[in-house]
Parts: C-alpha cells; sequence; structure tokens
C-alpha cells in the first residue's frame, strides 16, 4: 500500500514542474524565435504586429501589489493585534468567524462592487474611474481577511509564560506587543505578507474588472493600469500563433514572480486551513 | 531565543500612548469591518431587489439579461463535485504518505521536497492554472472546453489545501491511540483504515468544505477550461459556464447585465455563507460525539 501512496506523493509533488514545463513549452514558438530580452526592450505590447513589450503589464503588476500591501497589511496586523490581545474572547472568537467568512468570499463578488460602487466615486475625483488606485483598492480588500487570519495565527504564538511576565512586570498592553509579541512573531508575519503578497500578484478577475486594461506604465494613481493576469484572461479567447505564445511567456513571467517570492516563504498550515 | 529589549521596555511607554494606541487598532478594526460592511449589503441590498424564485429555476436568456441561473448552477455544482471527485482521494492519499510513511530517514529529505512543491502549488496564480488546464486538459487530453477539463483544473488548486489540512490532522492524533495499536499488534493498515481515517472524519469535512469554498470562488481558471456557454450541460464532456463565470460575464461584456450579476454575487455568497455555518454546525457535532 505504501508504495502506491508514495506513487501518488509523487505525483502531486511533480505537478508543478508539470505546470512549469508546459508552459515553457507553450511559450517556446515565441521565445526560440525572439530574444527573451525582446519582453522587456520591444517598443509597445502590439501582438499583431510583433511587438511583445510586458514591462509596462509587469511595473503595474508590481505597483497594485505593493499598494496593496501597504493598505492592507498595517490593517491587517492591526486587526490581528486586536483579536489577540485586546479583545475580549467572545469578541475575538466573533472577529475571526468573520474573518473567516470573509476570506471565502469570491473576488468576481469584490469586483463587481468596485466596478459598480468604487469606479464612479474614483472617477468622480479625477480621470476614468477605472485606474491603479480602484485596483489597488479591491486588492487590500480581498487579501485583508486571509492576511489577517495568518497575521493572527503567528502572534497567538507568543509563549503564555511571556505574556504573563510582562503583565507581571507591569507592562502596558501595548509595550507588551511591541516588545515581545512583535519580535517574536516577525518571521510569521513576514511569512503572512509574502503569501498574501503571492495572492496580490498573481489575482486576475477584480483586478480584470477595476483597473481599466490599457497598457501603459501609469503616471499617477488615477491612471488606468493592465496587470499581467488581466492581460492573459482579456487576449486568450482569440490569440493565435505567436500572439498565444506571447501570453503563455506573460504566464511564465508570472509563474516565475510568484515562485521566486514564495521561496521565501514556508508552508503554513493555518493559511491552508484558513484560505 | 531571541534577544527582547524588556529593561529598555518599561519606561519609555506611557499610560497615555498605550491608550491611544489602543484606540488606533480598535479603529482600524472598525474601519476594515465598516468597508466590509459596506460591500457586503451593498450585494445583499442590489441583489435582493433583482432576485425571486423564478431567478433559481429558469435557465438564462438573451445573454443572462433575461431568465434565471439554473443551468449555471448546475454546470457550478458538476465542476465542483468533479474536483472534489479527484482532489478528495488524491489529498487524502498524499496527506496519509507524508504523514505516516516518510519518517524514514531515506524519505525524509523526499518528503521535504514534496512539501515544498506542494507549498509552491499552493501559491500558483489560478490564471496560470487557468493556462496549464486549457493546454493539458482541454487540447492534450483533448477534452475540449467541458466541465471534466474545469473540474480536473480545479482539482490542482484544491490539492494543497487538503493535503494540508489532512497531514495536520494526521499528525495531530493523540498517541495514546498509537501506542494503544502497538501494543494490540494491530497492522499498520488496520491502524489506518480502523483508527486514524476515521477519527480524521472531522478534518476531511473541513478539507472538503473549505475545497468546495475554493471552487466555487474560483474564476480565472475555469474562464478557458470549462467555457463560456450558458447551455444547460448534458454530460461531463459538455462546456458549462459557472457562476462567477457568470457575474463576470455580466457585469463585464453584457450591457445592462448588472442587476443579474448582483442577484448572481449574492446567490453565490448566501451559498457560500450558508456553506460555513452548515459546517460549523455539523463539526461541532461531530466533535461532541468523539
Amino acid at each position: 500500500m505504501h508504495h502506491g501512496l508514495a506513487v501518488l506523493t509523487a505525483l502531486v509533488g511533480i505537478l508543478v514542474v508539470f505546470i512549469f514545463l508546459f508552459l515553457l513549452q507553450e511559450s517556446w514558438p515565441l521565445l526560440s524565435k525572439i530574444s527573451p530580452s525582446r519582453l522587456f526592450t520591444d517598443p509597445s505590447w502590439h501582438p499583431s504586429e510583433e511587438y511583445y513589450n510586458v514591462s509596462a503589464m509587469v511595473v503595474a503588476t508590481l505597483l497594485a501589489t505593493l499598494g496593496a500591501l501597504a493598505i492592507a497589511a498595517p490593517l491587517g496586523i492591526a486587526f490581528a493585534i486586536y483579536c489577540e490581545f485586546y479583545a475580549a474572547p467572545y469578541l475575538s472568537k466573533a472577529l475571526s468567524s468573520i474573518l473567516e467568512l470573509l476570506a471565502g468570499i469570491p473576488s468576481v463578488v469584490f469586483g463587481l462592487w468596485g466596478l459598480v460602487v468604487l469606479v464612479p466615486v474614483i472617477s468622480s475625483w479625477e480621470g476614468p474611474g477605472t485606474s491603479l488606485l480602484a485596483g489597488i483598492i479591491i486588492l487590500s480588500i480581498m487579501i485583508l481577511p486571509t492576511g489577517a487570519l495568518l497575521a493572527r495565527s503567528s502572534l497567538a504564538n507568543t509563549a503564555q509564560q511571556w505574556r504573563q511576565a510582562s503583565a507581571a512586570l507591569g507592562l502596558s498592553r501595548w509595550a507588551m506587543v511591541k516588545t515581545i509579541a512583535l519580535p517574536a512573531s516577525k518571521t510569521g508575519l513576514i511569512n503572512a505578507l509574502i503569501i498574501q503578497a503571492g495572492r496580490a500578484l498573481g489575482e486576475t478577475m477584480a483586478v480584470l474588472m477595476v483597473c481599466g486594461n490599457i497598457v501603459a506604465i501609469p503616471d499617477s494613481l488615477f491612471a488606468p493600469v493592465r496587470t499581467l493576469s488581466a492581460n492573459i484572461a482579456l487576449e486568450m479567447a482569440y490569440a493565435m500563433g505567436d500572439h498565444r505564445a506571447a501570453l503563455y511567456s506573460t504566464g511564465l513571467i508570472l509563474l516565475i514572480l510568484v515562485t521566486a517570492l514564495l521561496c521565501f516563504s514556508r508552508p503554513n498550515l493555518t493559511e491552508r486551513s484558513h484560505a | 531565543m531571541p534577544e527582547f529589549s524588556l529593561y529598555k521596555g518599561i519606561p519609555r511607554f506611557s499610560l497615555t500612548k498605550s491608550r491611544l494606541i489602543h484606540g488606533l487598532i480598535a479603529a482600524a478594526v472598525l474601519l476594515a469591518l465598516c468597508v466590509f460592511g459596506f460591500v457586503l449589503s451593498d450585494i445583499a441590498i442590489k441583489g435582493w431587489r433583482h432576485i425571486d424564485f423564478s431567478f433559481l429555476t429558469e435557465n438564462p436568456l438573451d445573454s443572462g439579461r433575461a431568465g434565471g441561473v439554473l443551468s449555471i448552477l448546475v454546470s457550478t455544482l458538476a465542476v465542483v463535485l468533479i474536483c472534489l471527485f479527484i482532489a478528495i482521494p488524491l489529498g487524502v492519499a498524499t496527506a496519509l504518505w507524508l504523514a505516516e510513511f516518510s519518517d524514514s530517514s531515506k524519505t525524509r529529505p523526499i518528503a521535504a521536497w514534496l512539501r515544498r512543491l506542494i507549498h509552491l502549488l499552493s501559491g500558483i496564480p489560478s490564471i496560470v492554472i487557468g493556462l496549464f488546464g486549457f493546454v493539458f486538459f482541454c487540447q492534450i487530453l483533448g477534452l475540449g472546453y467541458s466541465l471534466l477539463a474545469g473540474g480536473l483544473s480545479l482539482a490542482c488548486m484544491a490539492l494543497p489545501l487538503i493535503i494540508g489540512t489532512m497531514e495536520q490532522d494526521f499528525r495531530s492524533l493523540p498517541s495514546s491511540l498509537r501506542q494503544a495499536s502497538s501494543a494490540l499488534a494491530i497492522s499498520h493498515s488496520a491502524f489506518i483504515f480502523h483508527i486514524l481515517l476515521p477519527v480524521s472524519a472531522p478534518a476531511l469535512i473541513t478539507a472538503t468544505v473549505l475545497s468546495i469554498g475554493r471552487s466555487l470562488a474560483e474564476t480565472a481558471v475555469l474562464l478557458f477550461t470549462s467555457g463560456y456557454v450558458t447551455r444547460m450541460p448534458e454530460s461531463v464532456l459538455d462546456p458549462g459556464r459557472v457562476m462567477s463565470v457568470h457575474i463576470f460575464d455580466l457585469s463585464m461584456n453584457v450591457t445592462g447585465g448588472d442587476n443579474k450579476a448582483y442577484a448572481s454575487a449574492l446567490v453565490l455568497t448566501a451559498l457560500i455563507i450558508a456553506l460555513n455555518f452548515f459546517t460549523k454546525i455539523v463539526i461541532a457535532r461531530f466533535k461532541a460525539r468523539l
């Protein structure tokens, strides 16, 4: 029996390699013809004219991710600190249940809300409304619940005797959080940040719905942008030949970005049981 | 052990500052809750206005502008079931090997690598899985745009979730059970089938529900694997449109589709929330019985 199980396990493990190889194989028709550096040096992204510059989309993807993290990370950590150290037990339990519930809300639902409610609001301030800013806000809403849950589970690892010792020393609650809980759970918090960054990088639907999808390096928060993932979703339906290979190359870049990021994180069992 | 600046810490923090920070943190929580409350109530209110019973019992007409979501619900259910049918046995088998058979000195490094690969799999963007599914399931295996191809692609996403949940649970089995079964000289396979797996039933429910939730929420994977067709599917080889793709299509590609998009979003969200509550109750019952 255990040989059979070992084979199945190996199969599942190799799936990642398999995915990588298939993406490579599908982008090969293009990558063998042009030098891969052209993906960053061509004048523009016009696959029908054989221009394959994806750098504007890479920049947009990174900006959207960083922006979302800048909003969601402090809020998520504050949420986690509140649940773990400030809230009464019943409240803390209720807040965690709410977070678990919110973590399961589909991204298209947030995208729909963004498109119908948020975009008109932004457009009343400046520009067309579909913008980098809208993408950042929707992404941060999306990654906040799971991020807060992850942060909470790493804060929960602060040893009970340290908590008691700090209370005995008369430390205020914030002093305990700042000098004991946060340093002790730094690795866990960074891990949470990386996992959420990975999610934001790869998120497609919500971003596709609110970002405007114009291929350009944004000059302001109100400028429309197109991310790598949105580019695939938008053009895959009609892409043929080299164009299709170019989209697979985009997918490959995305895969490499996320994989590189995740190599700095470790499997987090709590993430899996909540995500 | 990391070094903490306890002694530096004490005089630096005043009570006023601590209270101020308490207020700030509570405000952040309140802000987050308000945003989510705002989004969900918007979906609930606008969705409720455009929903009636016939919405659930009619097929969509005119690209979804009229009619209901019956065929969409059927496709969604089919895709999710196919995903579970593949991912659960495979995920449980993998978790079983990782938890029960991988601790010898020869297999431990291999298991560490496999765990790392599975961790990477859990992070792969869904659109990339969609690209893979399109090439591998739709084209190479010749399934075309079909519910089967969609379900198989979804299974790739659900696997790490199931493996993680199950392995953690297998490993947290009370050692008394393990010791008792060795004392009684029960074979390893009997131990697995009669003790380990039955005791892990609640975790299996959790893993199943998490996978259902993830599958229901997934859109990008299914865009180019299960297709766009709103017709009622007749077999697993037919294409079919799932709820999340329907919401996306109505709001982005169909002018005047917003109302039905809201109604569909409400149905999907309600389904996910109901599933969440239902599971909590079932698991609480299970734990009470054990």
